[in-house]
């Protein structure tokens, strides 16, 4: 047994030690790894790195909320209502101003990114685990498994986004947790038309069939052989799903159907602002603001994803 | 063709019955006596409770209710509200031209402005124009139009007074009775000086703010249709014939491209509903949309099930159109090749 | 002064790993009514130098050239709105693949007569009556009907010959057809050569048919331009060229018909044409020519005179054998 191993130890670096071999690795470029080949592919688009690095910055200031918000996000300053920021005559106390109970709009906005980037994440991660399940279930099992699957992925497609989210919560009752759950629930059909769409590709190719051949078991057929082989559409709809998440989540928190006062939610934030458009435009403008360069800086990171992971798509 | 119809329409049928399941049981989970909504707080005694709930069938088996539901939506009782007791579908009528004028504006605004975009943006390949418009359509599908809305308000109506801040109509200066309901027609019927320019007034600030992520969309979707149009050999013989540039890309080019964005256009549909959910809310636009958020804090089960099973019927109905339209702008299918 | 006259022709394309020289200095006259062959593998820059003629390059292209003059108009100083009227017009195209380079989206009849609208003062039934003409032409049965019909509806030799049609719409002057029976069936391939080398016949229009088939230049052509990655190697008369080819490469391609193989193995040409990346330094040739010496590796070759056929080479051969360019000189 020792023996065989050494052989097989010596085997592998047998060509190392000839001369030849090693003159060949001097000349000719390492073999590129795919992570790093992946990386060189996304660096190049330039919009792609801004959005990785504002989204970067954003997870830290969520991250750290605690250390780097000057107040905490709900305490009420009464004798400083309705404080303009720094830069239209505030204060330095409050850089971003207060709102209209008097608490620091800026260390909201920073807390709020820890409820934002929750939901987008919660909501990428729930609707992937089950649109993986879901979709692989119904290219594998087909019949009655794959008919009521997608009917129900059908109807609920057909329900405009935000007026399914409504019902969902209205059944529920109106929280953060069941803003997750509705929001997962908008967004499924379109990881598990995703997943089956990949699967059923890829089950009828050559190396499907050879697994299948060499009598691998369903599950790993379904999870080992098949999936690595969806995944990079799938990271790229993961990517871009999370900000579709912060959008609908903040929608909701926006009818007053989501995350519940005084939850330093963005959407919620722009609710409370809205009868003081004209007193305190900043309680307006800011919380909208930092909505929208998360989503941005989101679909552009996503976009890059894309075109570094899947070059089929590369042309949309 | 007509194969082809029927059996499109065939499959949008189980995703009816499937929509009627699943609003149905929805709305049985909702939290919130309906019974206790409208008597308020004072109690009542438990004979009128039997009553009422007899009378709203709320006593009977739950697959009864549900048969009695789907029975009546095929005779088109959409149930009758709780709040106003006046039937679903007429309150639904009444506002729904609010909303379909609204839509349709938005999707004008989003058609007029996002292919010529998409067009010159693909013609333009890399120039600043191209740079500008993608840029602008990047952060067009990011945005929160609740936002978008509010600061068009800000902006528009707070500090410029250009527009109206809210509603349909300038209802101190004008009063006409609804004929079609749709208050550009309505207002020019009145004959009343000012009218539809009132009209259009409020009109501009919720189409914009409904149709900026169509746009978006549109204008992308038009580019890389057009990108990949003009790299096809018919384009090249149509250059070969010595053809104006305005003919090549805007018939030979743009007849092509257009096929899957008139698909995208008409997938705008749910877009275009849900985000009047929102749109609504902010102009106070008295629209479904609205409506169906108002049946919400109302507890008005009916209400929500009719609207919800409504907007969800237009929107299948809408998309089976497309697919339809679909077929026949495109030669290559309309003719079985 | 001849019909078309090309001197010095260049392509270069901007990529993205820098400019790629897709045609280098190609030499070209067609006399009106002439029938001239380019020869070549693909990517030897053929028809990109064609496309050039005709002002079709993507912006990506950069076309310089000593003389390109058409029917004594130079085509490169011509405003865009200038050569617009002359391309459809005096010069008309086919290409290589019929089925996509007609529009699915309009009829047959739409795309002849839109050339007729562009560039003929024709009424409306006159454009009609025409369009059926051409289609008779062309050898289309039933050419009413077929006007109405979808690109789609037609098969591949159909499609080439309504292209066939479109580019004869404006009687022109010269056609340049790139590659024109590549893409179809065998059996089609000869009607369609047929077809064209009737109309070219019997209308008097010049013809620069590229190909990479030798057998259709011999059965053609009345001089053969032979093309090699971007550059003209030779030119000469047909008979000329097949007699006695000056250039190794024009050797080699011609040692590789079938017909005029000996032994029981086809000759062929070892090694690729050279890409981006691997140009050789010398004569662009030398890797793959058995004739090649250490000049020809590291020297680009000058261009022979006519008795060698133009020949762009250090050692032109005669009757199969290298001369020394001092002796031939």
């Amino acid at each position: 047994m020792a023996g065989d191993s050494m052989a097989g130890d010596n085997m592998r670096e047998g060509p190392a030690f000839d001369p030849a071999a090693i003159a060949m690795v001097e000349t000719v470029p390492p073999e590129v790894s795919s992570l790093r080949a992946f990386w060189s592919a996304f660096s190049e688009n330039r919009g792609a790195v801004l959005g990785l690095m504002v989204v970067a910055f954003i997870a830290l200031l969520a991250i750290f909320a605690p250390w780097v918000a000057p107040h905490s996000p709900v305490e009420q300053f009464r004798q400083f209502v309705q404080q303009p920021p720094v830069w239209a005559g505030g204060s330095w106390q409050f850089p971003f101003g207060t709102d209209a109970v008097g608490r620091d709009v800026l260390s909201r906005l920073i807390y709020g990114a820890r409820i934002s980037l929750g939901i987008g994440l919660s909501v990428m991660v729930v609707s992937v685990a089950l649109g993986i399940v879901l979709g692989l279930a119904s290219a594998f099992m087909r019949g009655v498994v794959e008919v009521v699957v997608m009917r129900i992925m059908d109807v609920v497609v057909a329900i405009p986004s935000l007026v399914l989210a409504i019902l969902v919560v209205a059944v529920l009752g109106p929280s953060l947790a069941n803003t997750i759950i509705a929001v997962t629930v908008v967004y499924l059909p379109r990881y598990v038309r995703l997943v089956r769409a990949a699967a059923i590709a890829e089950l009828s190719k050559e190396y499907v069939v050879a697994a299948q051949v060499a009598g691998v078991g369903k599950l790993r057929l379904m999870f080992v052989t098949v999936l690595p082989n969806c995944l990079a559409p799938l990271i790229v709809q993961a990517a871009l799903g999370i900000s579709d998440a912060i959008l609908e989540a903040a929608a909701l928190g926006f009818l007053g159907l989501g995350a519940q006062p005084p939850t330093p939610e963005w959407g919620a934030m722009l609710a409370d602002s809205r009868e003081f458009i004209r007193s305190a435009p900043w309680i307006v403008t800011l919380p909208g603001l930092a909505i929208l360069v998360t989503v941005v800086a989101i679909n552009l990171m996503g976009d890059g994803l894309r075109d570094a992971l899947d070059p089929k798509l590369r042309r949309s | 063709m007509l194969k082809l119809f029927l059996r499109r329409v065939a499959l949008t049928l189980p995703t009816f019955v499937a929509l009627m399941f699943v609003t149905f049981v929805a709305v049985r989970l909702v939290p919130g006596d309906p019974i206790e909504v409208r008597t308020g707080e004072r109690g009542i005694s438990p004979e009128r409770l039997a009553q009422f709930r007899h009378e709203l069938g709320l006593d009977r088996p739950i697959w009864q209710q549900f048969l009695d539901y789907a029975n009546g939506l095929l005779h088109g009782d959409f149930g009758v509200s709780i709040v106003t007791k006046t039937p679903v579908l007429n309150e639904f009528l009444i506002l729904f031209p609010a909303t379909l004028e609204l839509a349709f504006c938005a999707l004008v605004f989003a058609i007029v402005l996002g292919i010529p975009a998409g067009v010159l943006a693909a013609v333009k390949r890399g120039s600043i124009f191209d740079h500008t418009v993608m840029t602008a359509a990047l952060a067009g599908y990011s945005m929160p139009i609740f936002w978008w809305g509010l600061l068009l308000i800000m902006f528009m109506s707070e500090y410029l007074g250009l527009t109206p801040v809210s509603g349909r109509m300038d209802l101190i200066n004008y009063y006409f009775e609804p004929v079609t309901g749709f208050m550009l027609i309505d207002s020019l019927l009145s004959d009343q000086e000012g009218a539809f320019g009132a009209a259009v007034a409020h009109l501009i600030l919720p189409s914009i703010v409904l149709g900026t992520i169509p746009l978006a969309v549109i204008a992308r979707m038009t580019r890389s249709s057009m990108l990949e149009v003009l790299g096809e050999d018919y384009v090249r013989t149509a250059r070969a014939k010595g053809l104006s540039p305005l003919r090549v890309v805007g018939l030979h080019a743009l007849r092509n491209a257009l096929i899957p964005v008139v698909t995208v256009i008409g997938l705008q549909t749910g877009t275009l509903l849900a985000g009047a959910v929102l749109t609504e809310t902010i102009f106070a636009w008295p629209g479904v949309g609205k409506w169906l958020i108002e049946s919400i804090s109302r507890r008005d089960y009916p209400a929500l099930q009719g609207g919800i099973m409504l907007i969800s019927g237009i929107v299948i109905l809408v998309n089976l159109i497309v697919d339809l339209l679909y077929v026949a702008i495109n030669p290559r299918i309309r003719h079985g090749g | 002064m001849p019909l078309l006259s090309i001197r010095n022709l260049s392509v270069t394309f901007a990529t993205s790993r820098g400019p790629f020289r897709a045609v280098d200095g190609v030499d070209l006259d067609v006399e009106a009514g002439e029938l001239v062959a380019i020869v070549g593998e693909s990517g030897s820059g053929k028809s990109v130098a064609m496309l050039a003629v005709m002002g079709l390059l993507p912006w990506t292209a950069t076309v310089t050239a000593d003389r390109l003059t058409f029917d004594g108009r130079d085509m490169l100083a011509l405003s865009a709105r200038g050569r617009r009227k002359i391309i459809g017009r005096d010069l008309a195209m086919i290409f290589q693949e019929p089925m996509s380079s007609l529009n699915p989206c309009f009829t047959v009849g739409f795309q002849i007569r839109e050339a007729m609208k562009a560039h003929l003062d024709l009424s409306r039934a006159e454009r009609q009556a025409r369009a059926v003409e051409l289609l008779e032409l062309v050898g289309i049965p039933e050419p009413e009907r077929r006007l109405s019909a979808f690109p789609h509806q037609l098969s591949g030799g159909m499609s080439q010959r309504v292209m066939i049609a479109m580019a004869l719409a404006c009687k022109p002057k010269l056609i340049i057809a790139d590659e024109p029976t590549t893409a179809l069936d065998v059996t089609i391939q000869a009607q369609i050569l047929d077809l064209l080398l009737r109309l070219q016949k019997d209308s008097g229009v010049g013809l620069v048919l590229i190909t990479h088939d030798m057998g259709v230049v011999a059965e053609t052509a009345q001089r053969v331009c032979v093309h090699y990655a971007g550059q003209q190697v030779e030119m000469q008369e047909t008979r000329g060229l097949f007699r006695d080819p000056h250039h190794p490469y024009t050797a080699a391609l011609l040692a590789a018909l079938p017909e005029r193989a000996q032994g029981r193995m086809l000759p062929s040409i070892p090694g690729v044409v050279p890409g981006l990346a691997d140009r050789p330094k010398g004569c662009l040739f030398s890797p793959r020519c058995r004739f090649a010496t250490d000049t020809c590796r590291n020297v680009p070759p000058p261009r022979a005179g006519a008795e060698f056929g133009f020949a762009l080479c250090h050692t032109p051969l005669l009757a199969g054998v290298p001369q020394r360019r001092e002796i031939a000189a």
